[in-house]
């Protein structure tokens, strides 16, 4: 194709993309640049059904007026991403100057909502990922030898989990692992435990987590492997068996291989939609022992004082925390790429 | 000739309807935000009844009305001309000047109302107040008896009953409290603070000072009371306690007067629970007032309305709280009226407030507090950590979030 045919044939989405990704974010970094105005404060005697007290409230006149001359806020620069809420940066020196040992200082850091949910989030996308990939092939390999007459039901039932909305699933399971619930009475059989509880222990809730991750994931992989494995050379798997290749060999040598630029797609998809993960959390209830960056945004952004600069700046690091693991797959596709131009 | 019959008759059906609607009002738009639960809907389905002749009444009731609030009245003209608050959620309106004075409103159709539903700040009525509430004890007659003791008046009490009960071998967690990690959370640990009398701030800053020994009492409290209490505890909201109640798998807990109504109704529940629940009031930390905070509901009207829509408004939530609306839904909330005829689901709230409780604090730097509170005190009831240090956190998230916000320099 010319350039300059190029060029107009993507004008409309590179317009689209300028005006709902670019701006937005730019707005975004903006706004995590800035903090509210000094609130200016009166007291003042308020009355209601159970009495009168003097209390502080803010002269909202003199801070409409701060406001209007600068209606972004006061300039804060990038502290608001060393604050407690974020980098933590002195609060973190002050756990490396105190601790005792190694595990102290983690678990020092811990303490800090960011490092918190920072943990959670990544142990999250580098577990249920490769799971995800590996139960994806294994659907896959599976379904694709499956009769005919069976494999229309059979793909419906796999794809299952990934048609229920999100939150749908992790609250109808998270009703299921309840102590009274069936899965939770069940457990608590089979380990003998009458106590056994996966909503109290924070360990038990991660593994939940993790478990659903890749029951709502796994069908996305495994449609994407399936469309792959139609395209195998028959030749190739043939000319396999004739060496006496066993299945194993087959599936190692012939079909992954073949596979391998579908896996990258899917770790791409998956790294980004795993780092950040909301509605299972929302939907377990699972705030207190498995917090993810996108829950730090949105308890931000909810709650009677609303947090702009603060939700702002985590957003601006959980996308920088996407682009730092999405960069070496990226490397590897350029290098991919260029190879075959080259 | 059928047909033109049928029109004059249906005219004259639309002109007599048309007669009743409006309210006495010429015109104007009336749309309310609010929460949603029996009592707001009550009152908003009697505001609709002004509709017509020129007046609108519209409402979108949610439980997510606070995070669109304060967007929603800051457009010019307000997307609502009312919206329903209590008094935490009064406060972003106020700080951005984003609610009306209604002294003249009130100077003018207000005369139904009493005194005491006024909300005055600085002199001037910024919202009508139509309801009271707090959390407060409810408490098994059948299985406190069963097990020995007196129903209890402080939480030094709530435990050696809870521990009784346990002892007794009727149930192995026999308390529970709205502990849902966040905003019930944080409200948790308010009303436990507030009962040991202590300020939340340094009086005329916005400096917190929480980290003391009143906090460790009321953190320790809490934690005691867990011991007790079902260990998925920090999923526990209104719903999933309200349900545990009603299932008869509690003997002591502390929730939410509103949720009287609907737990001593004939749903959800058997008759055995519902006869044997008491509704008690809160009871206290040290034995002075009790360990809850009373909170109100009312409405305000927005600022950046039209004087007309404002008065179509006020016109329509008044005669929304009409003495038949309240005596029709007597039961559904503790009515600031004098049409209201105390029953026993408005006992533990009345109690509650004659005992002493304090409001809740309508302070600007308060949600601030709340949501620290809400998100850093499960490590501690997890046992993960100690009281101070948890303290300690909660001190320094308010302070980054509160310096974030101008009120700290």
């Amino acid at each position: 194709m010319k350039h300059k045919t190029f060029f107009w044939f993507i004008l409309p989405s590179l317009a689209a993309m300028f005006v709902f990704i670019a701006m937005p974010l730019v707005s975004v970094v903006v706004q995590s640049l800035h903090v509210e105005h000094e609130q200016i404060m009166v007291v003042t005697e308020n009355c209601g059904p159970f009495g009168c007290t003097e209390q502080t409230s803010v002269d909202a006149e003199a801070t409409a007026k701060l406001r209007e001359e600068k209606p972004l806020g006061r300039f804060n620069g990038l502290g608001t991403y060393f604050d407690r809420g974020h980098l933590a940066t002195s609060e973190v020196a002050a756990a490396w100057q105190a601790r005792s040992s190694l595990g102290d200082f983690f678990s020092r850091l811990y303490n800090l909502p960011l490092y918190k949910a920072i943990a959670f989030t990544l142990t999250y996308t580098f577990l249920v990922t490769p799971l995800v990939i590996g139960l994806g092939l294994m659907i896959a390999l599976g379904v694709n030898r499956v009769t005919p007459a069976l494999k229309g039901p059979t793909i419906f039932v796999s794809l299952l989990p990934m048609i229920v909305t999100p939150l749908i699933g992790s609250l109808i399971l998270f009703w299921m692992i309840d102590a009274q619930g069936i899965i939770g009475k069940t457990l608590q059989w089979i380990f003998d435990d009458p106590d056994l509880s996966l909503k109290a222990s924070p360990t038990l809730t991660w593994i939940t987590l993790f478990v659903y991750g890749v029951w709502h994931s796994a069908p996305f992989a495994f449609v994407v492997f399936y469309a792959g494995l139609q395209s195998v050379s028959h030749e190739t798997l043939e000319a396999a068996r004739i060496d006496g290749a066993s299945r194993w060999q087959q599936v190692r040598y012939v079909v992954i291989p073949h596979l391998m630029p579908l896996a990258i797609f899917i770790s791409l998809i998956q790294l980004m939609d795993n780092f950040r993960v909301f509605e299972p959390i929302i939907g377990f209830s699972a705030e207190a022992n498995a917090p993810s960056l996108s829950i730090i945004v949105y308890n931000d952004l909810k709650g009677d004082v609303i947090r702009f600069n603060s939700a702002a700046a985590t957003s601006v690091l959980t996308v920088i925390g996407v682009t730092i693991l999405l960069a070496p797959v990226l490397l590897r596709t350029w290098r991919d790429f260029k190879g075959k131009v080259v | 000739m059928f047909l033109k019959h049928t029109m004059l008759a249906s005219g004259l059906v639309l002109m007599a309807t048309s007669a009743h609607a409006g309210c006495g009002l010429s015109g104007g738009n009336v749309n309310v935000l609010g929460n949603e639960f029996g009592a707001i809907q009550a009152i908003v389905a009697k505001a609709k009844e002004c509709a017509g002749d020129g007046v609108t009444v519209e409402a979108n009731l949610t439980a997510d009305h606070r995070d669109i609030q304060v967007a929603a009245l800051t457009a010019n003209p307000a997307q609502y001309t009312s919206a329903i608050v209590a008094n935490s959620s009064i406060v972003p309106l106020l700080n951005d000047d984003l609610v009306r004075p209604l002294d003249d409103l009130i100077a003018k159709h207000g005369q139904d109302l009493q005194s005491n539903q006024l909300i005055t700040i600085d002199g001037k009525v910024m919202a009508v107040a139509f309801m009271a509430n707090a959390q407060h004890l409810f408490y098994r007659a059948d299985l406190l008896e069963q097990a020995g003791v007196e129903p209890p008046t402080t939480y030094d009490d709530v435990l050696a009953a809870a521990e009784a009960v346990r002892a007794a071998g009727i149930m192995d967690h026999p308390f529970a409290m709205n502990t849902k990690t966040g905003w019930n959370l944080g409200e948790e640990f308010v009303n436990m603070y507030i009962g040991t009398g202590a300020d939340f701030f340094v009086p005329g800053t916005a400096e917190v000072a929480i980290n003391n020994e009143n906090g460790i009492a009321a953190l320790n409290m809490l934690k005691s009371l867990m011991d007790y209490s079902n260990p998925d505890f920090l999923t526990y909201d209104s719903n999933a306690t309200q349900a545990l109640w009603e299932g008869g798998q509690l003997a002591l807990a502390t929730l939410w007067g509103s949720r009287g109504g609907g737990i001593l109704d004939a749903e959800g529940s058997s008759e055995e629970v519902v006869a044997a629940t008491v509704l008690a009031a809160a009871p206290t930390l040290n034995g002075d007032t009790p360990a809850s905070t009373l909170w109100w509901d009312g409405f305000t009207i927005a600022k950046n309305i039209s004087d007309e829509d404002a008065e179509a408004t006020f016109v329509a939530l008044v005669q929304g709280l009409g003495d038949d609306v309240i005596q029709a839904n007597n039961d559904e909330a503790v009515w600031l009226s004098a049409a209201y005829a105390p029953g026993p689901a408005s006992a533990g709230v009345a109690a509650t407030a004659q005992a002493g409780a304090s409001p809740y604090p309508m302070l600007p730097f308060m949600g601030l507090l709340h949501t620290a509170l809400g998100a850093e005190l499960t490590d501690f009831l997890q046992g993960n950590e100690s009281a101070e240090q948890a303290l300690t956190d909660v001190e320094a998230a308010y302070t980054t979030a509160a310096r974030e916000q101008g009120f700290l320099q």
